[in-house]
């Protein structure tokens, strides 16, 4: 089984964030990117697969932010290729163009399985593995925690619903799986163990396609959350607390 | 499968006696699978791998209480746990998950915290007085202070920081830090068995610090000061460095005067492990501790060569989850009985661990309230601060 991990890298929360002068935009001169949580799960399923059933595993990524040292590690944990897609566009691509690059790629490269995350801090206008289900005409299931091989050319998925309910789902392959997240916790790989990958591997390249203009959602204008009102501590005797409280919720219409 | 012990082990520990004195020293050994005696055995023989997926590794805090008392003066330390820990990731276990995020943390921004490195100069807002960077200084300074992760992020250790920030101005030392540039120095990260981590940190710090002049290092952070004197010199970058006691009691003559309010208390100290048993300081703390008008010095059981950790070197910041699992104790717990007995108002510490450590420990033990700790730069700051204001 030949499996493609597509990472993508997300503004980095350990930085505050800021917003640009157009007021649009997010201020990328502090900025730094970090590979998305959720699809370093989706990497570590892969490698999950690879350990049980003996699969390749390549390691997809585009080319801005912290992408070279996400595939090197990447490699350290066991992935078997890792190739970068560049040249992009200057900036950060939106989902729908990230999704647009990355099923071109693997139209031309074709593989068993596609794993990336369900969801991405910065989704804004649809999620990747959704999207790129809805690209390459692919069954896709979103939201998964665990995947297994079930017999040739099939898996058996696990996949969360909201209320704490899951179900477990037959997918044929070739296929595209939104992780949430994997079985067990992505793996720690020494650094030594990254800084020997990057003496000793090297990264493919694979040109970015043009893929054209994509449908864009508009930002009309980008803010921080702003306080929306004032909370109301309420003090006093238990059964004066009460009394106000009940005022409350009867003024609102939650008690009639 | 790790059929052979890695190549410095066997150099190193083919003399082990096998007297058993490293396993009877340890704090935590009654809670290990495989004393460093037995693991040395073992190691001799090719027989490691169940050593490395047991979680004796993880059970090492870092005293030095081993080598220390070793005869055949073993680096059990410096050299074994490491190198067993190195050989645990190598194979593919995984470290404690706390360990793993400070590591993984550390790699990517230069802090176990996972803080942003802009984030380094949060601290000198509350330090009333100028806190120059060397890299808007242009000029060398006398003193490069390196600050350390724990006393620029960590909340309670951020007031050590503040204090000798203000300590430094009262003296007149012509001071700088490295703020945002700064990393951590790594000795945790060492002794965690995250060599290549270490490597990492060392090359950072070595070109960083071969940007600037300065005289000498001065740290707050015992740890940092151990790597900085016993290891950064043999990967061939050697600095000056002292801990603030060091520097501090170099100064005493300039900075008696300055110690005009009275700390009437009776105040005891632990000797924490790096810059007792692995550097030899003893006397430093405790002639600053004497300095302070006031302060009446009272020994606790276990003091000087002889004193126990407080569980958090060598990674055991990060392992405190793992060690209660396994062990049932807190090594805080037990120190902080120790200092109890002593009868003291005042457990004053010289490592930023520890304050938060034995906080923890008073309350943890139902000793809230029956002791203080503090560290010796808060004691030595509210003793030099003006009549109108005590910062605590």
């Amino acid at each position: 089984m030949k499996i493609a991990v597509a990472l993508t890298m997300v503004p980095d929360l350990v930085e505050e964030l800021e917003i640009d002068p157009t007021g649009k935009a997010l201020d990328t001169q502090w900025l730094r990117y970090v590979l998305s949580e959720s699809d370093d799960h989706a990497l570590e399923q892969a490698l999950l697969l690879k350990d049980r059933h003996g699969a390749q595993v390549l390691a997809l990524a585009l080319d801005y932010g912290d992408a070279e040292q996400t595939l090197f590690t990447a490699l350290a944990k066991g992935a078997d290729e890792a190739v970068k897609i560049t040249p992009l566009p200057a900036g950060e691509p939106g989902r729908r163009d990230a999704a647009a690059i990355f099923a071109e790629v693997l139209r031309a490269h074709p593989v068993d399985l596609i794993l990336t995350g369900v969801q991405a801090i910065n989704d804004l206008d649809g999620h990747l593995a959704g999207l790129l289900g809805g690209l390459l005409n692919l069954p896709f299931v979103g939201v998964t925690r665990s995947v297994e091989v079930a017999a040739a050319g099939a898996l058996v998925v696990q996949k969360e619903y909201p209320g704490g309910a899951a179900a477990e789902i037959r997918v044929s392959l070739p296929a595209v799986i939104g992780v949430i997240s994997a079985p067990q916790p992505p793996r720690y790989v020494p650094v030594a163990r990254i800084r020997e990958v990057m003496k000793t591997r090297s990264i493919g390249t694979e040109a970015a396609p043009g893929v054209g203009a994509q449908p864009v959602a508009t930002i009309r204008r980008m803010y921080k959350p702003e306080a929306a009102g004032q909370a109301t501590m309420i003090s006093g005797a238990p059964e004066h607390v009460a009394r106000e409280l009940a005022a409350i919720l009867e003024s609102r219409g939650v008690l009639r | 499968m790790l059929s052979a012990p890695p190549r410095p082990w066997q150099r190193e520990f083919y003399q082990c006696i096998q007297c058993g004195m490293c396993g009877g020293s340890c704090p935590l050994g009654h809670a290990m699978d495989y004393s460093p005696r037995r693991i040395i055995h073992l190691a001799r023989e090719g027989l490691l791998d169940e050593v490395l997926r047991s979680t004796t590794p993880w059970l090492c805090v870092s005293c030095y209480t081993c080598m220390a008392r070793c005869p055949g003066d073993l680096k059990i330390t410096d050299l074994l746990f490491p190198a067993l820990r190195d050989a645990a990731l190598a194979a593919g276990v995984q470290p404690p998950p706390e360990m793993k995020r400070a590591l993984d943390n550390t790699y990517r921004y230069g802090n176990p915290f996972g803080e942003g490195p802009r984030k380094r100069l949060e601290w000198t807002k509350g330090a009333g007085v100028p806190v120059p960077l060397i890299s808007q200084l242009k000029r060398p300074v006398d003193v490069l202070w390196i600050v350390e992760c724990y006393p620029s992020f960590h909340p309670r250790n951020q007031r050590q920081a503040q204090a000798l920030a203000r300590l430094l101005h009262a003296l007149g030392v012509d001071f700088a830090i490295l703020g945002p540039e700064e990393h951590c120095i790594g000795d945790c990260e060492r002794l965690a068995g995250e060599h290549g981590l270490f490597e990492s940190l060392v090359e950072h710090n070595a070109q960083m610090l071969a940007r600037y002049e300065f005289g000498e290092i001065v740290t707050g952070d015992p740890h940092a000061m151990n790597s900085l004197r016993r290891v950064y010199p043999g990967l061939g970058h050697r600095y000056p460095a002292s801990h603030y006691v060091e520097f501090l009691a170099r100064r005493l003559d300039a900075l008696r005067p300055l110690l005009r309010r009275s700390v009437p208390a009776r105040v005891t100290y632990h000797d924490n492990c790096c810059l007792g048993r692995a550097c030899g300081v003893y006397d430093a703390p405790r002639d600053l501790l004497r300095a302070i008008p006031g302060v009446t010095l009272v020994e606790m059981p276990f003091s000087r060569e002889m004193s126990v950790c407080c569980g958090g070197g060598g990674g055991g910041m990060w392992l405190d989850t793992m060690i209660w699992q396994t062990a049932h104790e807190r090594l805080a717990d037990r120190r902080i009985a120790h200092a109890l007995a002593s009868g003291a108002e005042i457990l004053a510490v010289a490592c930023p661990f520890e304050t938060s450590r034995f906080e923890d420990a008073l309350k943890s033990t139902g000793n809230e309230g029956r002791l203080v700790v503090r560290d010796i730069l808060e004691l030595l700051d509210e003793s030099a601060a003006p009549q109108s204001e005590v910062h605590t």
